[in-house]
């Protein structure tokens, strides 16, 4: 096994890797008859430069770091959760049902911290069952994961189309939550404080994510707790040998795993939508498995990571009114590439890499 | 008799719905029983499914799409391979990479192509694969029981579905009596013991793959050109995660694979066949609740709490030779 010095290994490799994603992303591009030089510059400005298009991208961002946060900490003891679409939605679950019972009896001060805590708990309570069946009767939690996400959709077209739905409504969505339940957005603090801002749908959720960053920093670098699940991932006779609780470790971590993926569902509900529409995670559960790879599932990397992909979807939207044959799939595929190339082919680059430096 | 016909119908769509998951489940299984996982059948069905439709509409014939998603799904196979075999890469990662590129790609390509928002055209008569009517079907159907079970049941299906049920009695007999499966079984069980015997275990895992890619190619097409009539986006739908859950059902052995793969497919059916239909005592079917039956069920016997599941035992481990 070749070693890399930490500089290479941190952000060469993860370097090459992404411009590997994005080299055979042009490609598909240019082979579309379209121009990739000027569809990367679309998105950069679609991302960062237009009017409110930073707020957009954090929007996103938000939904991101909880995600990724939450594959990272169930990867630290080398569980593989795959269900973070499934747990956001019942996240979403959780907070709407909390808002609709609520929300014209208690102020925003109570309202809203039940509603955050009703999306982390059932969001972890849909994690429970995998990470359980995992620690206590062997089943494989990929598998698991994957058929409780298939369960979740299932189970959310029939409440949404059914005792959730909005009276008198024909589309799957609930009635809007009340203004006690809605978290504040940014532009109305800025404006409350003088500023001018551009309506965009970045609320206080973002910097709940970024707590939530720390706090997932603290909880698996600071504590004893942390240390033994690292241990766990690194190798679990040894942890056990230790005296380790492998199979609690386990029923925790995803617990947490899926409370975080839960509060995606803050940032989405109570910040942006105000309501819970059917799929409403479009596929950002499944991102979140892309930005804990790509943030090499570190508190700094993931938030590096999710802003990356914050702006590759906030661009990508650009691309839709830009370019005639571009669409927003485009971003699926890149993001798909993404995971290829940092994530199965991680290691390509590595001896190739290790004997170029050794030269050198 | 009009039951009878009902019932006739209703194994009919079975064995229609059961076709794709039937040579999916068969795709993961050589693959699996070969020591790689593999998650990305959905995305491998979702690519054939649209290349099949592309080339049929383009050139009008469905066997040159039928080719050609053979061929996109034993490039994604070997993909996989590369990633998981040659680079010891994540496998599951590797999957879902494939899943993720394969709904992006078809898209972007479908409307550079097509400018239909994503869709090919709706398939003509010729350009999809028809019913194929079986010899005195027409004589045979009006014999009492037998004849309709012959007529439609058995008889007047597309030939992917055919290629499907050839598939399994196939493929028990590579895996169980050839040189070829014994070799694919042990690399999944202990690949030490096939490499000291001096053989590849490299090179047998890339033909697992490669032949995963291959049944996945027949399903795909079977989606956009004989069940459907051209590609719509997401066409897969899951039906590749179905599959998964059937294998696993299946505990990785072709004909419980079968089985549950017209379990599964007869969940379908009924629910598609239920669909605003009032129970006695129930009241309207809960047709969400049968369609997730399949999951539920799959997790239920993965908890060991009635069977026992037992992948092969190097599944998901990359082989690394001692030096």
């Amino acid at each position: 096994m070749t070693t890399l010095p930490r500089w290479a290994d941190l952000g060469l490799i993860p370097l090459l890797n992404l411009s590997l994603a994005f080299l055979v992303s042009g490609l598909v591009v240019a082979a579309i008859g379209e121009d990739p030089i000027k569809a990367i510059t679309v998105m950069i400005q679609g991302a960062f430069v237009y009017d409110g298009s930073l707020g957009y991208t954090l929007y996103y961002t938000t939904n991101f770091i909880f995600t990724g946060l939450a594959v990272s900490v169930a990867y630290k003891a080398m569980l593989f959760n795959i269900g973070g679409e499934g747990q956001a939605y019942l996240g979403g679950l959780g907070a709407v049902i909390v808002c609709l019972a609520l929300d014209s009896i208690l102020p925003a001060i109570l309202l809203i911290p039940l509603a955050i805590a009703g999306a982390a708990l059932f969001g972890a309570l849909w994690a429970l069952i995998p990470g359980w069946l995992q620690a206590y009767r062997g089943s494989h939690i990929v598998i698991t994961t994957i058929m409780f996400n298939f369960i979740a959709a299932g189970m959310m077209v029939s409440l949404l189309g059914g005792p959730l739905q909005r009276v008198g409504q024909s589309s799957p969505q609930t009635r809007n939550i009340g203004e006690a339940g809605q978290l504040p957005f940014i532009h109305d603090i800025g404006r409350a404080m003088g500023f001018e801002a551009t309506t965009t749908p970045l609320n206080l959720a973002f910097p709940l994510a970024l707590l939530a960053c720390l706090g997932v920093w603290v909880l698996i670098w600071r504590t004893r707790w942390g240390y033994a699940l690292r241990a766990l991932g690194h190798s679990q006779p040894a942890a056990v040998y230790a005296g380790i609780p492998a199979q609690r470790m386990i029923v925790v971590a995803m617990l947490i795993s899926g409370a975080l993926a839960g509060c995606m569902a803050v940032n989405e509900i109570l910040g942006a939508q105000h309501k819970m529409v059917l799929n409403f995670t479009a596929g950002y559960g499944f991102t979140g498995i892309a930005v804990a790879l790509m943030g090499r599932t570190h508190p700094v990397g993931i938030i590096l990571a999710a802003l990356l992909f914050g702006a590759i979807y906030q661009g990508g939207a650009e691309l839709n009114f830009e370019f005639r044959t571009i669409t927003r799939e485009m971003v699926l595929l890149i993001q798909g590439l993404i995971i290829l190339f940092s994530g199965a082919l991680a290691l390509m680059f590595v001896p190739w890499l290790g004997r170029a430096l050794r030269r050198g | 008799m009009e039951d009878f016909i009902a019932i006739i119908r209703l194994l009919d769509a079975t064995l229609r719905l059961s076709a794709p998951l039937i040579l999916c489940a068969m795709a993961g299984l050589i693959s699996e029983r070969a020591g790689v996982i593999d998650i990305g059948l959905e995305g491998k069905l979702l690519a054939s499914a649209f290349a099949s439709a592309a080339v049929a509409s383009l050139t009008g014939s469905p066997w040159l799409g039928l080719l050609t998603a053979i061929g996109v799904a034993m490039a994604l196979g070997a993909l996989h391979g590369f990633a998981c075999i040659t680079h010891r890469g994540e496998q599951i990662i590797s999957g879902v990479a494939i899943n993720i590129v394969a709904s992006g790609l078809t898209v972007v390509l479908g409307i550079a192509i097509f400018a239909e928002g994503g869709q090919t055209p709706i398939l003509g008569r010729t350009e999809r694969f028809g019913p194929v009517d079986l010899p005195l079907s027409e004589t045979l159907s009006e014999v009492p029981v037998l004849g309709p079970i012959y007529a439609e049941l058995i008889s007047g299906h597309t030939v992917p579905v055919y290629l499907a049920l050839l598939a399994v009695p196939l493929i028990w007999w590579m895996l169980y009596r050839t040189t070829f499966g014994l070799r694919l079984r042990a690399v999944g069980e202990m690949p030490a013991a096939i490499d000291s015997a001096g053989v590849s275990v490299t090179w047998l895992r890339y033909r697992a793959v490669i032949l995963a890619g291959l049944l996945c190619g027949i399903a795909g097409a079977y989606l956009s050109t004989a069940h459907g009539a051209g590609f719509v986006r997401e066409m897969s739908a899951g039906k590749g995660f179905i599959a998964l859950a059937a294998m696993i059902f299946g505990n990785w052995r072709p004909v419980p694979v079968l089985l549950a793969c017209l379990l599964f497919g007869f969940l379908e059916a009924s629910a598609a066949r239920l669909q605003g239909v009032d129970l006695p005592l129930i009241g309207p079917a809960p047709v969400e609740i049968i369609l997730v039956l399949p999951y539920v069920v799959t997790v239920i016997l993965l908890a060991g709490f009635f069977g026992k599941s037992i992948p092969p035992k190097a599944l998901g481990t990359p082989y690394v030779k001692e030096r």
